[in-house]
């Protein structure tokens, strides 16, 4: 304490002084001027989407009212009566269901096929030539920009209501987004493998086969699986815009008002969503464990 | 190995084939594995094309009625829909801003509830957990045509669309965040005598908010993407514009909602890409 008092006067103690009040006048110019462009934003933000507590506290009744509605009675001693009228279109639905679920599937897969090869061309480091490099990065860009459920709405149009038109909004789609990733794990690759076939004199198409591809099939593997989860999802809502699935079935509840049946249909897929999730985490976990092991 | 070889000269595949039968040799086991591996997902894929009519005439019909559209989309047309279509940008982007927001607000004590470290033994961790996961199963655009149901058409139900599909995915993020958290910070904290509340605000809440905050800010880039669509149910923002002009077949201006939607989502990713790299920079 003493040695403290001592050195007020000193110096160094003086231009400490000095640096410690600029340094907080600088932190508080910086909390007010990020506090007040926030505030600025907020307020625009919330003018703009008509956020306000008047409006909210308006909806939030109205919200509960709605799901009080589409809640079913459920009474113990009537619960089978009462589930078997809730499920009453179990079966189709089902059938429905599988639809979307397969409808993923092949969309996963057309979408993997077209981002594995835009991926390996579009990757810097094995690219076979700059032209092709460029063009690939930028159909990939408009691929993944354009949201799936824009380019279904315009496929409608061209190939006609049904799951076709979703099918390839979300193959176009999970191409974009799943080739940047590809051509992302192909270019950290280690290139010794690369430089060891080409030094034999392997053509570009071998290369890629023989030494790039067994580097990064693991990544590709998990990326589609992870693909396929969000190509689930996608597939429940597609029907909104009529292109198939269990969606077509879930908009035709809520606008004519058949109230039970949009929680039973929200129930089912949100079942149908969180058992994809966990089998294929099951798989992906399958996969990387191996790749460990051997 | 090497050195053995270079004892026996070059080697060729089919003097490696004599010396070693047993790896070139069938193994039907792992034939019938391959086999598999492969046939079933392929027969799965050939069932799913036949289902759903993938025959080449239709598909060429419709690349040609796609042509056709492209056709009709140039030049696209800027005249007098410009204002309109920028204040629909504007909004969609008010709606993710406020969304996201309010979604991770609402997501912190979510995530400190459900987090394992946090509270040992807590019966209500399941239900939180359970919960969440049900938020974050059903897609934003069904929570969006639940709420168009229920307050109406416009920017407002988006906006509660993005706040309750997005406490769900903010919520595990977080929680995430503060399982992998240093716990001895919070130890320190409690041997001083702090309670749950204060062990969790200043023992782990300093080390998790840098992660928070940028997981928050990816989430907020991904509802820029999806507000352009939640318009399509109703719920506001340009893809209210863009629904409404495909279905009365402007296409000329659908080219231009496209091509701002494309222009505005490069802007966002170039400026969160910039604010992260200063941030990784600053840490």
């Amino acid at each position: 304490m003493s040695t403290q008092h001592d050195n007020t006067g000193s110096t160094a103690w003086q231009s400490f002084r000095r640096l410690q009040h600029q340094a907080r006048i600088e932190k508080y110019r910086v909390w007010l001027l990020g506090g007040s462009v926030f505030l600025a934003l907020f307020i625009t933000s919330a003018y703009l989407s008509h956020f306000s507590p008047g409006r909210i506290a308006e909806g939030l009744p109205k919200v509960h009212e709605y799901l009080v509605k589409i809640l079913p009675e459920l009474g113990v001693a009537t619960f089978r009566e009462d589930m078997a009228y809730w499920f009453y279109g179990f079966p189709g639905w089902m059938v429905l269901l599988g639809e979307t679920l397969l409808m993923a599937y092949v969309a996963t897969l057309l979408g993997t096929l077209g981002a594995i090869v835009l991926g390996f061309v579009a990757a810097r480091n094995v690219s076979p030539g700059a032209w092709l490099t460029v063009l690939s990065r930028r159909v990939l860009e408009v691929a993944r920009t354009v949201p799936d459920l824009v380019y279904a709405l315009i496929f409608v149009f061209a190939f006609g209501l049904g799951p076709l038109a979703g099918i390839l909004a979300i193959a176009i789609h999970s191409m974009g987004a799943s080739g940047k990733l590809f051509s992302e794990a192909i270019e950290n690759i280690d290139m010794k493998p690369l430089d060891g076939l080409r030094s034999v004199g392997a053509d570009w198409v071998q290369c890629m086969r023989f030494a790039v591809f067994p580097l990064v099939a693991p990544s590709l593997i998990s990326y589609s699986l992870w693909r396929f989860e969000i190509n689930v999802r996608t597939a429940t809502v597609m029907g909104i815009v009529g292109a198939g699935g269990i969606g077509q079935e879930l908009i035709t509840a809520i606008r004519m008002l058949y109230y039970e049946d949009v929680s039973a249909l929200i129930l089912l897929i949100v079942v149908a969503v969180s058992l994809t999730d966990m089998l294929c985490e099951r798989i992906r976990h399958g996969f990387i464990g191996k790749e460990n092991f051997s | 190995m090497t050195i053995a070889h270079r004892a026996a000269g070059p080697l060729t595949v089919a003097m490696a084939e004599q010396r070693y039968p047993e790896i070139f040799a069938f193994n039907a086991r792992r034939g019938i594995g391959l086999a598999l591996a492969w046939g079933i997902p392929f027969a799965v894929l050939l069932y799913g094309l036949v289902v759903f009519d993938f025959s080449p005439v239709r598909l060429w019909n419709g690349l040609g009625q796609l042509g056709m559209l492209i056709r009709f989309m140039f030049p696209p047309s800027i005249d007098g829909v410009m204002w309109e279509f920028m204040k629909a940008i504007f909004e969609t982007l008010a709606m993710a801003f406020i969304g996201t927001l309010f979604a991770a607000l609402i997501a912190v004590p979510f995530a400190f509830l459900s987090a394992r470290n946090v509270l040992r033994f807590s019966p209500g961790r399941f239900f939180v957990r359970r919960g969440m996961d049900f938020l974050r199963g059903v897609d934003q655009l069904v929570w969006a045509l639940v709420f168009v149901r229920a307050v109406g058409l416009g920017p407002l139900a988006g906006v509660m669309a993005i706040i309750i599909s997005d406490i769900g995915t903010l919520a595990k993020l977080f929680s995430e965040a503060v399982e992998g958290a240093d716990r001895k910070p919070g130890e320190g904290v409690a041997a001083n005598g702090g309670n749950t509340l204060q062990c969790a605000r200043f023992g782990i809440l300093p080390q998790v908010l840098p992660m928070f905050i940028s997981s928050t800010l990816y989430i907020f880039e991904s509802n820029i993407r999806s507000a352009t669509i939640l318009g399509i149910v109703g719920a506001g923002g340009i893809g209210y514009q863009l629904s409404e002009r495909i279905r009365g077949h402007h296409w000329e201006e659908v080219a231009t909602i496209l091509l701002m939607i494309l222009f505005t989502v490069y802007l966002i990713d170039w400026v969160s890409g910039k604010i992260r790299s200063r941030l990784i920079e600053g840490a």
